[in-house]
């Protein structure tokens, strides 16, 4: 057996109705893919040893001092030919993914759509809104270099943007958020539930939804709630609730809305959840959405962020500089912002109390874990299923 | 809106946001994405030579023993099997032979030779 964890072979992943046909060879180039990610989390190792044993040494005697800012950090590695070749490859690795996403997508956009088409047809369930708005940030970038974003359609009543992410995601995590790509979703779940076993939200709002793949865990372990997952990109809403009604979800419902300024009522969510949301938002959105949650959320209500992990005051610089490889060079530029604000002053500016603030680490819950997965891999940095989780009962 | 798609352009479309380079030459970044998009398909097509082999065996035909364990059975087959090999190499390693045809042999610019042929 090798002596690394293999990602899991590309069928393993979940089918539903709406998921796109995809070839044998089609499966092949993801498992590639999946195999070349999981390779280049282990030549990433070698960025730390050629920083210490030569790019810092050589600052140092160009310089007389060590590196003091990340920015001297990028400047000094960005010569570093084991640096370069890792960067090139990783880079390479995402415009190959996408590439393969988009080309098996799009060769059968239009049978896609009338799959959801059919699905979604007289239900009430799935409210979109043209008049809705794609925020500037989002026009701004194609966020992890995905051509087009979560908006763009390219037929009418497109919805391979999320058809693409929906086949991807598998392979950029190396399958380590499970077979319905939700580990983030049912982690949350289940520390709500051993936290709070009392807690019984009747209504529940997931903000930037997406494809809903993490806001179905919550709908399924609170079946007695009405469920609602927003977005601002239609291709996501229909495919999202498409894919929930091939799955037999009755409880939720997905609007398209801005989650900076919603329609619904003052006070009327028991729980308001975002997941791998805010760092894709910007520097003012970030702050008229955490407005907009305590506004929504009722009294005793909860609400809860996963994000990526914060940068702390002991990480060195390196690992600082490392964790924002993706940020800069994956494209999610508000990443390299967020980790400017503390997660408590967010939340405090819109209105949470310090004492009601909370804050804890959760990791994916994996169905296809086995057991035999190793633990002392390589941190696949801004990729791995670790996450900080942050959030307040309103109060 | 257009129903008919070149997904095949689409699906090679660049993303918004200038795109980093990381080596010095820009020209090596764009030969190891080619490279690497090649590696790719070579991949694939592995996976297909697996399917087929196994899909052979499940159905009686041969056995993945035999393929394994499989050497060329006559002085053709052996000859056979080396040609392909030195043509695909000799194929795919084309511009390093150039290279060293070139510096065994330097030539003159096609302009230059354009000039001494507008005299001939
Ligand atoms: C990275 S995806 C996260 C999807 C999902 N929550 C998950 O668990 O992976 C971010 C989503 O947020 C949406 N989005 C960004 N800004 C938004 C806003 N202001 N209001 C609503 N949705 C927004 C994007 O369209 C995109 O689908």
């Amino acid at each position: 057996m090798s002596a690394r964890n293999l990602p899991p072979v590309y069928n393993k992943i979940a089918q539903h109705a709406v998921f796109p046909e995809m070839n044998h060879d089609e499966r092949a180039r993801y498992n590639f893919l999946a195999n070349l990610n999981k390779h280049l989390a282990h030549v990433s190792t070698g960025n730390k040893i050629a920083f210490e044993n030569r790019v810092a040494p050589k600052f140092e005697k160009e310089h007389g001092r060590k590196i003091a800012s990340t920015e001297e950090l990028k400047e000094a590695i960005s010569k570093d030919a084991h640096y370069q070749v890792w960067s090139s490859l990783r880079r390479s690795t995402m415009e190959m993914r996408q590439q393969a996403g988009r080309s098996l997508v799009l060769r059968q956009a239009a049978a896609l759509r009338d799959k959801v088409r059919a699905l979604n047809q007289g239900k009430d369930s799935l409210v979109l809104d043209n008049k809705v708005a794609v925020p500037p940030y989002l026009l701004a970038c194609d966020n992890h270099i995905m051509p087009g974003s979560y908006h763009t359609e390219l037929i009418e009543d497109d919805v391979t943007p999320a058809a693409n992410y929906d086949t991807g995601l598998f392979v950029t995590t190396a399958g380590l958020l499970g077979r319905y790509s939700d580990g983030g979703g049912k982690a949350i779940v289940s520390w709500v539930k051993k936290t709070y076993p009392d807690f019984n939200p009747k209504r529940i709002l997931d903000i930037g939804c997406g494809m809903g793949h993490n806001v179905l865990p919550i709908a399924k372990a609170f079946p007695d709630a009405e469920v609602i997952g927003i977005d601002t990109g239609a291709p996501m809403l229909r495919y999202a609730h498409a894919r929930a009604m091939d799955l037999g979800y009755t409880n939720v419902k997905f609007m398209q809305m801005d989650a900076a300024k919603t329609s619904f009522e003052d006070e009327s969510f028991d729980w308001v959840q975002s997941t791998m949301f805010f760092h894709e938002t910007g520097g003012k959105s970030i702050y008229n959405i955490m407005n907009e949650v305590y506004r929504v959320l009722k009294p005793n209500g909860l609400t809860l962020h996963i994000e990526q992990p914060q940068y702390t005051e002991d990480m060195s610089l390196f690992e600082k500089f490392i964790r924002d490889w993706d940020a800069l060079n994956n494209s999610e530029p508000y990443w390299s912002k967020m980790h400017d604000i503390e997660p408590l002053d967010l939340m405090k500016s819109s209105g949470f109390r310090e004492e009601d603030f909370m804050q804890i680490g959760a990791k994916a819950e994996n169905d296809l874990d086995d057991g035999s997965q190793k633990a002392d891999e390589p941190e696949d940095h801004g990729r791995s299923p670790i996450w900080n989780v942050f959030g307040a009962f309103k109060n | 809106m257009e129903e008919k798609i070149d997904y095949i352009k689409l699906a090679s479309n660049k993303p918004k946001g200038k795109r980093p380079y990381f080596h010095d030459d820009p020209a090596v970044e764009r030969v190891l994405n080619i490279t690497m998009a090649i590696a790719g398909e070579l991949a694939v097509i592995r996976e297909r030579m697996d399917s087929i082999e196994r899909l052979l065996e499940k159905k009686g035909t041969v056995t993945r023993e035999e393929i394994e364990t499989f050497v060329p059975e006559t002085k053709e087959q052996e000859e056979q099997r080396q040609t392909w090999h030195a043509e695909y190499i000799g194929r795919v390693l084309r511009i390093v032979q150039q290279e060293q045809e070139e510096l065994e042999n330097p030539d003159k610019s096609i302009e230059e030779i354009a000039d001494d042929i507008n005299e001939m």
